[in-house]
């Protein structure tokens, strides 16, 4: 009887783990990366638009896109936009501080990547909430590779 | 180092116009090899535009965005005047660009 109450336990115990919003991006929260700009704030999936393309032939130049879903107001605008690479050895790409006077929530770049990954895009709302969005590109040749 | 800025030639007040800034560049990533020697990683690290004097726009930059670094952002036309870009990369090295903007109405 005991050890079936331990086992019960024993399976019940994820769920009392760290704090996991329902529809949150996976790890989130949780990436040591985030967490320093989040301070555990639940980064949730939505009102992020990341754009590159699907397949990119070269990683030393890619063209990105990012744009967030915001009214862009005096009390509702988009903060800072953290792009954050999953193989890059510097995995923090850039962030792009805006304001209301932005008017759009928009910036457009070219980044680098090392090698086919997924990207991700966080969004840190004037309100103190945070989004995400991102995605998957295959490249073809990498940056950081020999004779870039 | 060189930039170029591209703005729309003029705006209305209140209108939501697209800034392009070109910095000429390496964005040197610290990971390459010059024989057997590594090359210092060299990128510009912060770049701001100031719109008239205040602040519109602001970005941490890597070794993550690709040579010659291309941004592209948006700003409300809010009167006439001038966009002052100045950035700076890890050598400490810092350079400027300004456009003009023309706003009716």
């Amino acid at each position: 009887m005991k050890r079936r109450a331990f086992i019960a336990g024993a399976l019940l115990l994820p769920l009392a783990g760290p704090r996991l919003a329902a529809g949150e991006a996976p790890g989130a929260t949780l990436d040591p990366l985030l967490w320093v700009i989040t301070r555990g704030e639940v980064v949730r999936p939505g009102r992020v638009r990341l754009e590159l393309p699907r397949l990119a032939d070269n990683g030393n130049a890619v063209a990105m896109k990012v744009s967030v879903d915001s009214p862009m107001s005096a009390h509702d605008y988009v903060k800072a936009i953290h792009l954050f690479s999953e193989r890059n050895p510097q995995r923090n790409m850039a962030v792009f501080y805006l304001g209301p006077r932005a008017g759009r929530a928009e910036v457009v770049s070219r980044v680098r990547l090392a090698g086919s990954q997924r990207v991700m895009a966080m969004a840190e709302m004037s309100d103190g909430s945070f989004w995400s969005g991102s995605a998957m590109v295959e490249v073809t040749v990498s940056a950081c590779s020999e004779g870039n | 180092m060189t930039a170029r800025i591209q703005l729309p030639s003029g705006a209305r007040r209140g209108e939501v116009i697209e800034v392009r800034i070109l910095i000429r560049h390496p964005m040197e990533t610290g990971f390459r090899f010059d024989g057997d020697k590594p090359i210092p990683r060299n990128c510009i690290n912060l770049l701001r535009c100031l719109y008239n004097g205040t602040e519109v726009f602001r970005a941490d930059l890597s070794s993550g965005i690709a040579a010659n670094p291309y941004i592209q952002f948006t700003t409300i036309a809010e009167a006439s005047g001038e966009l002052v870009f100045d950035w700076i990369d890890d050598e400490g090295v810092q350079g400027m660009e300004r456009a003009a903007l023309l706003v009716s109405g």
